[in-house]
């Protein structure tokens, strides 16, 4: 089935690409306009990577290493959607946060919080034939940035989604509901008001596994919807 | 329905996930496209991601996608997923000292436009960045075709502007563009 792909869903959703409280974006803005691009056949498709990517462990963060990462151990899982609600199955989704002390294992952070021997922070799943997708993990902790003064990032974990097409692929965080941080990060802010809480997962009791760990349900809809209008759900 | 999920920045620490070839995660994706029986002229794509200042990025990671060299998408979404060669079509660099990179793929062949004739050969990019809170999206096409002049898309871009869509034949199949974020000789990006 082909998708359309309405410049719409793209404007109204994302941050612009200059966003003056994320001071980073001064330098790494285009200031000339954007060209509107006609989709052709280059843009309507995308690559196809599905479960012969993703090896054992990859959805399981707690299990990579000889021993148990240090922080509470989450369950993260929804689906994957387009714009009509569909499932977007068998599309590879890539994930990396901090440890639960809030460090990343990436060899620029030097922030002084502890490195975990038994956590990396990188992971992979791709959605089953109903777009859903489920991985564990262990919730990450905030941590500081330099962008204005005591600047501390939300909770989150980095996701990196293809879906369909080339126009389809997308970039985001996933935050937790009630974090006391939100009004005070810009990555969030700069996001439309009205769509910023599409980036926070819900904790979910029925994912909550007994006495084993906390369960978090994010949906993701992609851009996307079919050429003729639904008429109503 | 409720809406698309925003787009947020792929931030500074991408690459032990998305481009881990320094860490211990398998790589999923490569700069190099090609491989054992994939038809077509090997060629090299190399350059620069620069800032505003002029300065290196050496924290982006900019993805190429792309048909083979018949012009044939039979390995995407919109084919069966696979080619007979193996041809992914999909490669994926991170930049690193002075914001370089560089890809070793096969020229694309000419694929159908929005207005039924066909494009001039030219990848697919998508950029990623830290200080990017959206990715952009820009096409690289081939100083050394002759079909250029005829592309609708090259077309929608003002005739001053296209040289920074237009990597330069530096070689023998080696072709090199650098990737302006913003400023004088600004590379075009595209509304998607
Ligand atoms: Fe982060």
């Amino acid at each position: 089935m082909s998708l359309i792909y309405p410049h719409e869903s793209f404007f109204e959703a994302h941050p612009k690409h200059d966003s003056p409280t994320y001071r980073s974006t001064a330098k790494r803005h285009p200031k000339q306009p954007l060209i509107i691009l006609p989709h052709t056949m280059t843009e309507l498709s995308g690559p196809v990577y599905g479960h012969e990517v993703v090896q054992e462990f990859d959805n399981d963060l707690t299990r990579q290493h000889a021993g148990e990462p240090q922080g509470e151990r989450i369950i993260v899982q929804g689906r994957v959607l387009d714009e009509d609600g569909r499932p977007v199955p068998n599309t590879l989704i890539e994930v990396w946060q901090a440890n639960a002390a809030g460090r990343y294992v990436h060899v620029v952070d030097d922030h002084p919080a502890p490195l975990d021997p038994n956590f990396s922070g990188a992971g992979r799943v791709v959605t089953d034939e109903n777009g859903r997708y489920r991985f564990t993990s262990i919730k990450p902790g905030p941590y500081p940035w330099r962008n204005h003064h005591n600047a501390w990032r939300p909770a989150h974990i980095h996701l990196s989604l293809f879906g369909p097409s080339f126009l389809s692929r997308v970039v985001t965080q996933m935050y937790f509901e009630g974090d006391p941080l939100f009004p005070y990060d810009p990555i969030m802010n700069e996001v439309p008001e009205h769509a910023r809480h599409r980036l926070i997962s819900k904790f979910d009791l029925d994912v909550t596994e007994p006495e084993w760990a906390l369960g978090y349900t994010f949906d993701i809809v992609l851009r996307g919807k079919n050429e003729t209008p639904m008429e109503t759900k | 329905m409720s809406g698309v999920t925003p787009s947020q920045t792929v931030g500074p620490y991408f690459a032990y996930a998305l481009t881990p070839s320094r860490y211990p995660l398998h790589e999923i994706f490569s700069t190099d496209l090609t491989g054992p029986g994939i038809e077509g002229t090997k060629i090299t794509l190399t350059g620069r991601v620069l800032d505003g200042d002029g300065v290196g990025v050496t924290d982006a990671m900019i993805e190429i996608w792309q048909a083979d060299a018949k012009g044939s998408l039979e390995h995407s979404t919109l084919g069966s997923g696979k080619s007979n060669s193996g041809f992914k079509g999909f490669g994926r660099c991170e930049t690193l000292a002075e914001g370089a990179y560089a890809f070793t793929t096969v020229k694309p062949g000419r694929v159908p436009g929005a207005d039924g004739k066909l494009q001039a050969p030219h990848l697919g990019v998508t950029l990623f960045s830290r200080g990017m809170l959206t990715h952009l999206f820009t096409r690289v096409y081939f100083e050394d075709e002759a079909a250029n002049a005829e592309d609708q898309i090259l077309n929608l871009v003002p005739a001053e502007r296209r040289p920074t869509i237009i990597a330069k034949k530096v070689g023998d199949n080696a072709y090199q563009l650098d990737i302006r974020i913003q400023g004088g000789d600004e590379t075009v990006f595209f509304h998607a």
